[in-house]
């Protein structure tokens, strides 16, 4: 389980990315963040990978409260991040260097089976396509078992059809060993084919603005009504969550534009 | 220049016809065309230089033809003195660079990586830099003598810049992303090191060390000018003083092939680090 309580950011400029989010993820579950621009949802994703430091509050994993990165934390970033200069299967294997080497070859040769790109295997990153480079960096995260995997909108530089597919590689490497998933995406789609919650967030500073459960069977049908339906009721809070701010000053002008008549 | 044309016509579309399956000789074909008309340009001078010498439309006197400049060389090479020179240069430029090299890596990879150091080491490094290498010669010569020591520590110093600049340059600009996949998987700062920092500057260490052999060459003429018995350099001022442009030229051909000779080595010896690099200069 994954609870953030009371939870801010504040930058070094002044900045206020996050504004005490209260929040559980339960085991296995997959959240998504979604919301416009600038609200931080990269930012608590950062927290929770820790790669930066909170400025109050905590996030605790099963009781433990997290400070730096977490072996059990696995994060996939919006680039694949690969490092040049290793092979295909080195890349996965980044993360293994604690276990035998037979451990760890079964593992690559069994992710790399999973996402498709065996023949590959020895192959520099620069020869892949972009999908098949956040294909590796997937199996990267997802090799050394992490309790919760992070997905930094890893989906968003690629075009609709990669990324349907990348969907699929996502959704059958977590039913193996189902773990937490936080996806970050402003991808409302992405977010009802993958998670079983949707977290909205609103800017200035980042909070929590509503949460969404999506309770529609796997595998989702993203033709049928049901999933429509869900976009939709994502797609409406999203909307209230940009306009809040705005609503305020636009009815103080409503009001300042009756008095000038009567 | 027709016959040409045509048969480049032809190779090209040979070569699009195997581009299915390229073999080795139909890229051997390709390349060795390219390079040919590298050669082009300086045997075409030549042999004009030599056929204005030739009808006396010149004198040749202090400008020699290209035939007289090689049958110095070859006469050089035949009573042994070209191999003792060219060998006592190379010695000198080897060791000046192993020495520049070897503290340009360390003190670079001190101040790249540590930014206290950088405050500490660098102001000083870059104030030392500013000084015209060859200001330090008449103190070398004080401090180290006239032989081999002071030779070969202007040699080390001409190369200890660029290799520290490169280094601590190529350390610094680190893709702060990569650096960040190394603390999610909870790298040490030796591991760091090792499996990122390491083979992210290497592209660049290696240009860095290159361009400090190519200063070291440089500066091995400097220091063979102030007093040497042996080397190219040598019989660049010998060959001024008894008159002898021939002799020049001829060291002057010895020097530009040595270095040649020096780089690619170089690069073929650090080539195996570097061929996961996805740029265009592998080609090159």
């Amino acid at each position: 389980m994954l609870s953030f309580e009371h939870l801010s950011k504040t930058y070094a400029d002044g900045t206020r990315a996050l504004s005490d989010i209260n929040l559980i993820v339960q085991e296995g579950e997959i959240v998504a963040l979604i919301g416009g621009s600038g609200c931080g949802k990269t930012t608590l994703l950062r927290l929770i990978a820790g790669l930066d430091r909170e400025s109050a509050g905590q996030i605790r994993l099963d009781g433990e409260v997290l400070s730096g990165p977490h072996p059990a934390i696995g994060i996939v970033f919006q680039e694949p991040r690969l490092l040049p200069w290793l092979s295909v299967s080195d890349n996965i294997a980044f993360g293994l260097d604690g276990l035998s080497t037979a451990e760890r070859q079964a593992r690559v040769s069994h992710a790399l089976e999973k996402i498709g790109l065996v023949e590959h295997a020895d192959r520099w990153p620069r020869d892949l396509s972009g999908g098949q480079q956040q294909r590796v960096s997937i199996a990267r995260a997802f090799v050394t078992n992490p309790k919760v995997l992070l997905l930094d909108e890893p989906f968003s530089a690629l075009d609709a059809f990669t990324r349907a597919s990348l969907h699929e590689h996502l959704l059958s490497l977590w039913e193996e060993t189902r773990p937490t998933v936080v996806l970050v995406t402003h991808d409302v789609q992405e977010a009802v084919t993958l998670a079983d919650r949707a977290v909205v967030m609103q800017p200035k500073p980042g909070r929590i603005f509503d949460e969404l459960p999506l309770t529609l069977a796997r595998p989702r049908d993203r033709t049928g009504l049901p999933f429509e339906t869900s976009v939709r009721r994502v797609l409406t809070a999203l909307d209230h969550s940009l306009k809040a701010p705005q609503a305020q000053p636009q009815r103080e002008r409503d009001r300042q534009a009756a008095a000038l008549w009567w | 220049m027709t016959g040409q044309a045509a048969s480049n016509a032809w190779s090209s579309h040979e070569g699009a016809a195997a581009l299915a399956a390229p073999t080795s000789t139909e890229k051997r074909r390709a390349f060795d065309g390219r390079i040919l008309l590298g050669f082009f340009l300086p045997i075409a001078i030549a042999l004009l230089w030599e056929a204005a010498v030739t009808f006396g439309l010149a004198e040749g006197r202090l400008v020699p033809p290209p035939s007289r400049i090689i049958a110095t060389l070859s006469a050089l090479a035949e009573t042994g003195e070209l191999w003792t020179h060219a060998w006592m240069t190379l010695w000198r430029v080897l060791v000046g660079f192993i020495i520049g090299a070897f503290s340009g890596i360390v003190l670079g990879a001190l101040s790249g990586s540590s930014k206290t150091l950088r405050q500490l080491l660098d102001p000083t490094l870059q104030a030392l830099r500013a000084i015209p290498s060859i200001a330090w010669v008449p103190l070398f010569i004080l401090w180290l003598g006239i032989f081999e020591a002071s030779k070969v520590a202007l040699i080390a110093v001409g190369v200890f810049f660029p290799v520290y600049l490169g280094i601590a340059g190529a350390i610094l600009s680190v893709d702060r992303k990569l650096v960040e996949v190394g603390h999610v998987f909870r790298l040490s700062r030796v591991q760091l090191a090792r499996r990122i920092l390491l083979p992210a500057v290497l592209p660049e260490a290696v240009i860095a060390l290159r361009s400090g052999l190519g200063l070291g060459f440089m500066f091995v003429v400097a220091a063979e000018f102030m007093g040497a018995s042996e080397g190219l350099g040598y019989l660049l001022v010998d060959g001024q003083q008894m008159g002898k442009p021939d002799q020049i030229l001829a060291a002057i051909i010895a020097f530009a092939l040595l270095g040649k000779l020096a780089d690619s080595l170089l690069v073929a010896g650090t080539k195996p680090l570097v061929r996961w690099q996805d740029t265009v200069r592998e080609r090159l």
